[in-house]
This record gives C-alpha cells, sequence and structure tokens, in this order.
C-alpha cells in the first residue's frame, strides 16, 4: 500500500522534474546552423574533394598504386629528349608526360593515402565538400591538360584487334 | 447560433426565402465559421507543436517558409498533401478505408457544437452539453478502428486496437471526474457551467476547493490520453508500430487524420478551459476595470491555447508509456482517484453550502 503512494508520488514529482528540463531548454539557443546560409568552417586538414596541381605532377603513379579503392587513372608517356626541360616547383624533374589523370571521386574514401607519397606534394585534398552533380560521371575529375606526342597510334593499334572482335 | 441568424437576417429578402433554408442556413454558416476558425488554428498548431518541439531541443525548427520564422509552414505543408497521390493499398478493404478519415473527423468536429465560445457564440446550448460531448467524441474510435481494419497492414491493426482499448479506458475517469463539475453546477449544459464560474479567477472550479483543483489535472491527463498524444501515444508510436493506425493513409485522408488530431487537441484544450478554467469568463471580475473587457471567443480561445501548449511541453518531457503501465495509470490510479473526488465534491455539496 506504501508502494503503491509513492509510486504515485514518484510519477507526479519525476513529470514536474522533466517539464521543468524541457522548460529551461526553451531559452537555451538553438544549436542550428542554417546550411546552405550559415556553414560550418571546416578544420584545416579536413579530407574532402581531391585536387592535383597538374602542373607539378610528374606522373609517378605512387598515387595510383597506393589508392585502396583505384580511384586514380594515370597513363602516362616518356618526353622525347629534345623537348625543353621542365620541373616542378619545388625542382624535380618532370620527365614524363601525364596525359591522363582521372580522379573518380565517386570511387574514394577520403583516406589521403594518396597524398602522403605524392614527391612534389602536387595531390592534396580539399576542404570543398559541396560537389553533388546529376550526371555520376561529372564525379570523374580530369586533370591532365597535355595531349600525348607518341602514344597514339600505340593506343590506336591497341583498340583495333578489340574493335574487330 | 442564434447571432449568426440575427446577422442572416441582415440579408436583403432573406424573409421570402423558404422556411426550410431558413432554418438550415444559420447552421450551415455557424458550421462553416466554426470550421473555418479550426482549420486556422490546427494550421498554427501544428507550426506551433515544430517550433516547441524544436526549441525544447534547442534547434530551430521551421525557418524558411513565409519568411519569419517560417510561419508559412503548414500553409505549404497542406498544399503539399492536397496534390499529393491518393494510395489505397490494394488489399486494403476499400469502403472503410475511404471513410475512415471523415469519420474520425466528424467526431472532432461534431464535438465541436457544444463548446461555448462566448455568451452568444455557442452553436446549440444543449442541455446535455457534456454527455453529448463523450458520445460524439467516442466516435472517434470507431473511426480509427475503421482505418486501422481496412487498411490490412498489421501495424495499423495494432494501432487501431490500442487506440480503442485506450480511449474506452480513459473515457471512464475523465467522465467521473466532470461529475466534480456537475454536481455543484447542478447542469449538464455547457453553458450553465460556465456561467456558474463567472465574477473572477477565484470563481473558476480549479480554484474551487481542492477536490476540483486536483480534478482538473486528473482530466487533463485523461484528455491527453484520448487524443493519443505522448506520453501516452501508443496507438501511433512511431517506434514500434510505424505510425499506427494512418501508416497507409497518404495525401488528403492523411491530412484530415492530422486535422481530426489537432482538432482534437483544441477541443479537449477548450472543453477543460470551459471545465474548469471559467470558460469566456475573464481573470478579473466583470465590474473592475470594465475597458479591459475581450470577447469571449479571445479568452477562451487563449486558454485553450495555454492547455495545448502544456500538451505540447508534456510532449517533449516524458517518454511513452508501456500499454501496461497505460492501463496501471487508468484503472489503479486515475479511477479510484477521481471517484474519491467525487464523494468529496458530493461531501462539500450536502454539508457545506
Amino acid at each position: 500500500m506504501k508502494r503503491y503512494f509513492t509510486d504515485i508520488g514518484l510519477g507526479i514529482t519525476t513529470t514536474l522534474h522533466s517539464m521543468w528540463i524541457a522548460w529551461k531548454h526553451m531559452f537555451v539557443p538553438a544549436v542550428t546552423l542554417q546550411y546552405p546560409t550559415v556553414k560550418w568552417e571546416l578544420p584545416e586538414r579536413s579530407r574532402a574533394r581531391l585536387f592535383n596541381k597538374i602542373a607539378d605532377c610528374i606522373g609517378c603513379g605512387q598515387c595510383a598504386r597506393v589508392c585502396p579503392t583505384d580511384c586514380i587513372d594515370i597513363q602516362t608517356e616518356k618526353r622525347g629528349k629534345d623537348e625543353p626541360a621542365i620541373f616542378a616547383s619545388e625542382g624535380t624533374a618532370i620527365k614524363l608526360r601525364t596525359y591522363v589523370f582521372d580522379i573518380d571521386m565517386t570511387l574514394c574514401c577520403y583516406c589521403a593515402l594518396c597524398t602522403f607519397p605524392c614527391p612534389t606534394h602536387c595531390l592534396v585534398m580539399t576542404r570543398e565538400y559541396e560537389y553533388s552533380v546529376y550526371d555520376k560521371r561529372d564525379h570523374v575529375y580530369h586533370y591532365a591538360v597535355d595531349k600525348p606526342l607518341y602514344t597514339k597510334l600505340k593506343e590506336a593499334a591497341a583498340k583495333a584487334p578489340a574493335a574487330q572482335a | 447560433m442564434e447571432s449568426i441568424a440575427q446577422l442572416l437576417k441582415l440579408i436583403p429578402y432573406y424573409d421570402q426565402v423558404p422556411d426550410l433554408l431558413q432554418k438550415f442556413l444559420p447552421m450551415l454558416v455557424s458550421s462553416i465559421v466554426v470550421f473555418a476558425y479550426i482549420a486556422l488554428l490546427v494550421l498554427f498548431f501544428i507550426w506551433m507543436e515544430r517550433k516547441v518541439s524544436a526549441h525544447m531541443q534547442d534547434r530551430l525548427g521551421p525557418m524558411y517558409a513565409g519568411g519569419w520564422h517560417g510561419w508559412a509552414q503548414s500553409i505549404a505543408d497542406a498544399i503539399k498533401l492536397l496534390f499529393k497521390e491518393d494510395i489505397i493499398p490494394a488489399a486494403a478493404d476499400r469502403l472503410l478505408f475511404k471513410l475512415a478519415p471523415f469519420v474520425v473527423f466528424t467526431a472532432a468536429f461534431a464535438s465541436f457544437v457544444v463548446v461555448p465560445f462566448g455568451a452568444t457564440s455557442i452553436a446549440s446550448d444543449l442541455n446535455i452539453g457534456i454527455l453529448y460531448i463523450f458520445a460524439v467524441a467516442s466516435l472517434a474510435i470507431v473511426g480509427i478502428l475503421m482505418a486501422g481494419w481496412a487498411s490490412n497492414n498489421k501495424y495499423a491493426l495494432y494501432g487501431g486496437m490500442r487506440s480503442a482499448a485506450q480511449i474506452v479506458s480513459y473515457e471512464i475517469p475523465a467522465a467521473i471526474v466532470i461529475m466534480t463539475v456537475v454536481i455543484p453546477v447542478g447542469s449538464l449544459s455547457m453553458q450553465e457551467i460556465v456561467l456558474a464560474q463567472a465574477g473572477g479567477v477565484h470563481n473558476w472550479f480549479v480554484f474551487r476547493n481542492p477536490f476540483t483543483f486536483i480534478a482538473f489535472f486528473v482530466y487533463f491527463v485523461c484528455t491527453v490520453a484520448e487524443v493519443n498524444r505522448t506520453p501516452f501515444d501508443m496507438p501511433e508510436a512511431e517506434s514500434e508500430l510505424v505510425a499506427g493506425y494512418h501508416v497507409e493513409y497518404t495525401g488528403m485522408r492523411f491530412a484530415f487524420f492530422f486535422l481530426a488530431e489537432y482538432a482534437n487537441m483544441f477541443l479537449v484544450g477548450a472543453i477543460a478551459a470551459a471545465l474548469f478554467l471559467g470558460g469566456w469568463n475573464g481573470v478579473l471580475p466583470p465590474d473592475w476595470l470594465p475597458w479591459l473587457a475581450v470577447p469571449g471567443p479571445v479568452i477562451i480561445s487563449v486558454k485553450a491555447l495555454a492547455l495545448v501548449f502544456v500538451q505540447m511541453w508534456l510532449r517533449w518531457a516524458l517518454p511513452r508509456l508501456r500499454v501496461d503501465q497505460l492501463m496501471y495509470m487508468c484503472w489503479k490510479v486515475l479511477l479510484p482517484v477521481s471517484l474519491v473526488l467525487v464523494l468529496g465534491v458530493g461531501y462539500l455539496a450536502v454539508f457545506w453550502k
């Protein structure tokens, strides 16, 4: 019998208590960020979209090799001996012409493993995270600007049997 | 309704309209007025609920639609619901499925007939007002059970069954507790109950004597359970039953369930205000500060609004009860308490005078 009345008393007091807590929270400033108008500034080393500064890229392919999801596709050719020597901004000689440097961001797992082996520090993760698109093919970023000088024929020859078959 | 009939007489050539129409028109007009008022209030309540819940959880709630704090959010939602596809499940009982939301809404709407909005603004001052409310409000169970059954969905059926069990049980303490008001007034008419509380705060039934003071809270708890709101929202428990009896409903029919729920909240608040909080009587005695006289509909609406706010407040303060706890509370706590209250009020009525 005593239990019955203490239960009722507990029910009333705990209800009032939780109502008091809810009331106090009415006047706590909201933690909401009004996202599209107000944006949270990401920490300096946060990892989002990959960016490759192609002018510094020596085409070594270490990033493509380390990538756990194989989202980087690099194709290079040797620069001719008669071409002028070019260097990356920190001094490494660029001996390969990178004519394909594609990053498929739909595959990227944002581990940033590719940025560590890069000898010229040209492949970095940016803080840009708003890059949704309507077509998933737009998520493949083509960074290469050069056209191949020598491999075109080889590639055509390689493709030809496949086309015949 | 009389005041509306008076207003209609101002229409030119109104006395040449057939008698039947003359009887029918005031009813139609007053029901349209009440419906419009309720619909507007419901839109406001939905916005208010979202704002209150958001701020109690340190969020902001709707902020875009309409500009100022998302005031047009519920209007936007209503328009969206109007244009949505109306899906009826293939295995559903089509007739009952289509009928159910309207039965639920009719039950909520019909109760407004006897809600006293002011000295003259009451649709019909029935001499059995409170009994009428209880009779009509019970119709909602039929609608909810219809919806649960016709959806042909186990969760909907569970929700409907729970709702029926809950509403039927909680109506008993609610009806008994109302006796504590009916005994001193000596009438079941809503208008007479309100008139008995005229003349300031001290005449309101909450502050009459300790029994009616407790009775107000018991009645409030019962009504929260009757309109299926948290902490008694077993019938639509999101985490257990998806959405309860209205899982399968879309578009306009779902909107009607929503409308009925919020109309019920306001109804319950208005009835509690009329029974215990003085109805359309002001806080001060009428002969004090006569220039401060506020129209009755405004007063009772503000009181009902405050009670609706408490319902929303409770929703974010308390977790949902278990089914057995719900029944424990009804049969083992509220019912004995309400019986004691009625005995106490009866004792006062006989021996205290």
